[in-house]
């Protein structure tokens, strides 16, 4: 089985903003040579419309990493199909992955040089980015000479840099502090109202996906198949430490350890 | 997992705290943005309607119920401005250089000690005759004959014409090694078959091309170049091969995410990431050529050929006299650890401070 074109057709208003941020279709991927294959995802299909907060939560070895290099374009799926309306979309690691050879601002630009904007624009634009992730100030400091915080931060707006519709993170501050990740949670929830952006959010952090995600989509493990879907209705600004949160998070984290026990059965 | 969000209301549940924060911070730059007005917001509490930030966070709570749930406890959005202002004052650490005359003495001293003792033993050993005067001179005999020769006015037409050697020679091996490093690294089967056969090279003695060349070459120019090529390209190659080998893979990663692939790739990503194993293979390129050169011009000697420090050191050996070879060998020394302290040592220390490679203990 190769990539399965659909027969279903296409929806009328196909442009950069159409009914789909990403839509993720009956994909597997396996690794290895035939023969001694390792299936890591097995026919997930999920979809994140334009302007949606979603969540990918799951535990070690349900291929969350691997479905976020898919929807980036970094690797192929071995079945199924994957659909980015908006262009390349932008992805964020756990590393911040700067460029320590550039400053804080030209590492932006360099984004959005790649991007073809032009060289008497990316100074202006890499300003406007910076203050946006409130780091005024921090365009002619080197990588090092930043925080944690600071670095997540300077790549969200190199991320953002890119202009996709589409931001991809993948436990952008699980190698952060709970203090740090608190208020970075804070800024990514700012941001996405202020940009209209669409977030495929991974983690293995069941309260952080409830404190950010619109919607959270449980995976279970080896392979990784798409266990439950929550809707999170509880309005934003939320806080980690809020009681729904906190409510939401044990009804997910009962059926997370469900999944996680269904392991050592065998 | 809420055991370790535990503290975070602690942090948050003070916002006074959060000017103070930034206020206190010496480095005027970075924290002075967006500290300006976190103050004020702060005061202001959840009434600066008419901020930006305050007014981003009333448009925030789209899907439900309004602000009320901002009104509660929670901190307004300024607070939001000041708290991440506090933390990034309080984890930014202030990098202070030392002053340069310092810098100089801690660094000059010492060596300047070590050469004052050398030269101490050196003259008492010719003052107590431990070999006859012309076999050991003094410190001063040497100082003299290479003195005579300054007065002479030869000694800087050795000097350049040895220095203009080494660094033609150097260059043209820049050129070529750098292609053939990039090739190597890039392309495996290349790689398979020259690597190997590259860092194997590093290892022959370049002097033992010095007969090879002569046949091909005769006593000439082409000779001592080809010498300084042979000796210098593998060392420039190899730095590279490990420069590109040394990446880490989430550069890579990370360029692709933003676009950079192919020539752009190569041009934005791979060679500034490679660059510090590049100038590694530079300054032992440097070093090989000069090994190389003196060992060419020690042998190939010939009257139409200009003079050389190895010319030199070869004719003084010539005339046995001992303050002259001394004289040459030290000559060859200072431009060899010259170059490398004037020209490779302040580009390297650059390239890795911008980076935050040079610890300072």
């Amino acid at each position: 089985m190769t990539t399965n074109t659909l027969t279903k057709p296409a929806p009328a208003a196909a442009g950069s903003t159409g009914p789909y941020a990403a839509r993720i279709q009956h994909v597997s991927k396996s690794f290895g040579r035939p023969g001694a294959q390792q299936q890591v995802l097995d026919n997930i299909s999920i979809d994140v419309t334009p302007g949606e907060f979603v969540c990918l939560l799951g535990a070690s070895g349900c291929g969350k990493s691997t479905l976020l290099s898919l929807v980036a374009g970094l690797d192929k799926p071995s079945a199924g199909t994957i659909e980015t309306p908006g262009g390349r979309p932008a992805l964020m690691f756990q590393e911040h992955a700067l460029f320590p050879w550039l400053t804080a601002g030209r590492n932006i630009e360099l984004a959005l040089r790649m991007r073809g904007v032009p060289r008497a624009e990316r100074r202006g634009e890499a300003e406007r980015l910076l203050e946006l992730v409130r780091l005024k100030g921090a365009y002619g400091k080197r990588v090092h000479e930043l925080s944690g915080g600071m670095r997540q931060r300077v790549a969200m707006a190199r991320a953002l840099a890119q202009d996709s519709q589409l931001l991809l993170m993948d436990e952008p501050f699980a190698a952060l502090d709970a203090i740090t990740r608190d208020v970075l949670h804070d800024e990514l929830t700012r941001i996405w109202h202020e940009t209209n952006l669409s977030v495929l959010f991974v983690t293995h952090n069941v309260r952080e996906a409830v404190r950010l995600g619109e919607r959270v989509v449980l995976l279970s493990s080896r392979p990784g198949r798409v266990a439950r879907e929550w809707q999170v209705d509880i309005p934003q600004p939320r806080r980690i430490e809020d009681s729904a949160v906190a409510d939401l998070s044990v009804e997910i984290t009962e059926q997370l350890r469900g999944e996680i026990r269904r392991h050592g059965q065998h | 997992m809420a055991s370790t969000e535990t503290t975070t209301p602690s942090t948050t549940g003070k916002p006074d705290d959060d000017p103070t924060g930034p206020a206190t911070a010496p480095d005027a730059e970075a924290p002075a943005g967006p500290a300006a007005d976190s103050p004020a917001e702060a005061a202001a509490g959840a009434t600066a309607e008419g901020d930006t930030t305050a007014a981003a966070a009333g448009t925030a709570v789209s899907t439900g119920a309004p602000a009320t749930a901002a009104g509660e406890s929670r901190p307004a959005a300024g607070d939001l401005a000041g708290l991440e202002a506090g933390l990034d004052a309080l984890d930014s650490t202030v990098v202070s250089r030392q002053p340069w005359l310092r810098t100089l003495l801690s660094k000059a001293f010492p060596p300047l000690i070590a050469i004052a003792i050398v030269l101490g033993l050196w003259q008492l050993a010719y003052h107590f005759q431990l070999k006859p005067h012309y076999l050991l001179p003094s410190p001063l005999d040497v100082f003299r004959s290479l003195q005579q020769k300054w007065l002479e006015g030869t000694l800087l037409s050795f000097v350049w014409t040895s220095v203009s050697r080494g660094a033609l020679g150097f260059l043209a091996s820049v050129a070529i090694g750098t292609v053939l490093g990039l090739i190597v690294a890039r392309v495996k089967p290349v790689r398979a078959a020259i690597g190997p056969i590259l860092s194997g090279l590093q290892s022959l003695p370049s002097v033992a091309w010095v007969p090879a060349a002569i046949i091909w070459f005769g006593l000439s120019d082409a000779t001592i170049y080809a010498v300084v090529l042979l000796g210098a390209v593998p060392s420039i190659a190899n730095g590279l091969v490990s420069g590109v080998d040394q990446i880490s893979p989430l550069y890579l990663r990370a360029g692709r995410t933003v676009g950079a692939t192919g020539l752009a790739g190569v041009r934005h990503v791979l060679l500034p990431a490679a660059l510090p194993g590049y100038l590694a293979g530079l300054k032992q390129g440097w070093a090989f050529s000069w090994r190389s050169l003196m060992a060419a011009e020690l042998i190939v000697n010939a009257p139409d050929l200009g003079t050389g420090l190895g010319q030199l050191l070869e004719q003084g050996r010539e005339l046995q006299d001992m303050s002259w070879v001394l004289g040459a060998i030290l000559l060859i020394l200072i431009v060899g650890i010259g170059i490398e302290l004037l020209i490779f040592a302040p580009i390297e220390r650059r390239v890795l401070r911008s980076r935050g490679l040079l610890v300072k203990s």
